[in-house]
């Protein structure tokens, strides 16, 4: 089987898996949607400009509803041993990381699909095209982190708030890089001025994609 | 480090004693005052060597746990959990007499500023390693999820250092191009305290790697 087709056998695995229960999908909007409303709710009774709040609270949706997902993608591995099936597949266990990586990537994606648009709407902001590359580049890095340290919780005492404590400060880079970018790009911003913060994200992308890829292999094995 | 012997460790300690009244000594009372700022500079002496103090300890952490990873010798485990306690300490002086320093020359405690802001990820980042390291319980998968974390944990150290570069900060550029802002007699008290900071990490390094040695050691016979 060549790489590619390895990566999406696994990938596919966790879509029929989630097609069959969708308790996960579900309960990321759900989750993100209530995110998004209670800052909007909270932010409006004390800022008078919104939309300068919006990137943020946009991102701050991202990231906790991309928590619960990940979260989720390592436990329901281990359950049921389907973690020492998969450790027992002829595939190079880094080629693993990448398959979590993109199921990851497709669940918090669809999930943007919706807080997107609703923070548009609640926020009143206008669309602009560059949006786009920037939330693609910030789930990426969002997710890339992620999926490896979702690993490495996955046998630690109180997994639940161990994840959040050590994928945020590892984030946090990432998330301030897009939020500066989003509120640029939508407060109309010359690109010079923010293009520094893109080379950011994509420069931790890249290097947390390299690095986690060649770690996953010593955080799975036995 | 571990092996060395207590004669060794208290011939450190002295030295690193005595290069600390020195330094203590020298910022007090022979560094020349500040033109604007008077004696409310001298907390530079303590702020910069003991960021720089941190991270060499993390950096030596860092090292550790590639180290253990490939090797998987405990001893690098050992160094690396021992410098990340230290370094940590270290880091939070930093922060502290830096924002002693920010109230002093800009008026506020912190700001969210790139060269503060990523020091304070750093901070959470050995934080956050040490509260792994607390809570998982099998002894081979610890040391080796710790080591990933660390490894990936540090890859934001040098971001910090090209982000006072990379954007107009109100951080001070104290040493651009090839020349610094310090008078030569300010530049040579604040090399002596890097100096004596590092011995004094030294030291403590010494001391904390034979704790963590004298623990394994009971794990060991707790098991025979």
């Amino acid at each position: 089987m060549s790489l590619a087709r390895q990566v999406w056998t696994l990938v596919l695995k966790d879509l029929s898996l989630e097609k069959r229960s969708r308790e996960m999908l579900s309960s990321m909007f759900i989750f993100a949607l209530l995110v998004v409303l209670v800052f909007s709710f909270s932010f409006d009774l004390r800022v008078e400009v919104m939309s300068g709040v919006a990137p943020g609270v946009l991102w701050v949706a991202i990231a906790f509803a991309g928590m619960l997902g990940l979260a989720r993608s390592f436990v329901l591995e281990r359950d049921q041993g389907c973690l020492d099936g998969l450790l027992l597949c002829p595939v190079d266990r880094s080629l693993l990381y990448l398959g979590k990586l993109v199921s990851n990537l497709l669940f918090i994606s669809l999930t943007e699909l919706v807080v997107v648009p609703l923070c548009f709407a609640l926020f009143n902001l206008t669309f602009h095209w560059l949006l786009l590359p920037i939330v693609l580049l910030g789930t990426i890095g969002f997710s890339a982190v992620g999926t490896i340290v979702s690993a490495m919780t996955v046998h630690a005492r109180a997994r639940e708030v161990m994840l959040p404590i050590l994928l945020f400060p590892l984030v946090l880079p990432v998330l301030i890089a897009a939020v500066k970018l989003t509120g640029g790009v939508l407060d109309g911003q010359p690109w010079r001025e923010i293009q520094n913060w893109m080379q950011l994200l994509v420069g931790f992308d890249v290097i947390f994609l390299v690095v986690s890829y060649l770690a996953f292999e010593y955080v799975i094995e036995e | 480090m571990e092996r060395w012997t207590r004669t060794h460790r208290n011939l450190l300690w002295a030295v690193s004693a005595v290069t600390i009244g020195i330094a203590l000594f020298l910022v007090f009372l022979v560094a020349p005052r500040e033109a604007t700022m008077g004696d409310m500079q001298r907390v530079f002496y303590f702020h910069v060597p003991a960021a720089w103090v941190g991270y060499l300890a993390l950096f030596v952490s860092f090292v550790a746990s590639l180290l253990y990873l490939r090797r998987r010798e405990s001893r690098w485990d050992r160094l690396a959990l021992s410098s990340a306690e230290i370094g940590l300490v270290f880091i939070t002086e930093g922060i502290i007499t830096g924002s002693f320093w920010a109230k002093a020359t800009w008026g506020v405690w912190w700001t969210w500023e790139p060269r503060l802001t990523t020091s304070a990820v750093l901070w959470a980042i050995y934080a956050s390693y040490l509260t792994l390291r607390r809570a998982m319980e099998e002894q081979g998968r610890r040391e080796r999820v710790a080591a990933v974390y660390s490894v990936l944990g540090f890859v934001a150290v040098p971001i910090n250092f090209m982000a006072i570069r990379w954007w107009r900060t109100v951080h001070p550029l104290v040493f651009e191009g090839g020349g610094s802002n310090l008078t030569p007699a300010m530049l040579r008290v604040l090399i002596f305290c890097i100096v004596s900071f590092t011995l004094f990490y030294l030291a403590v390094l010494s001391l904390r790697l034979g704790i963590a040695w004298a623990e394994e050691q009971v794990e060991q016979l707790r098991y025979e």
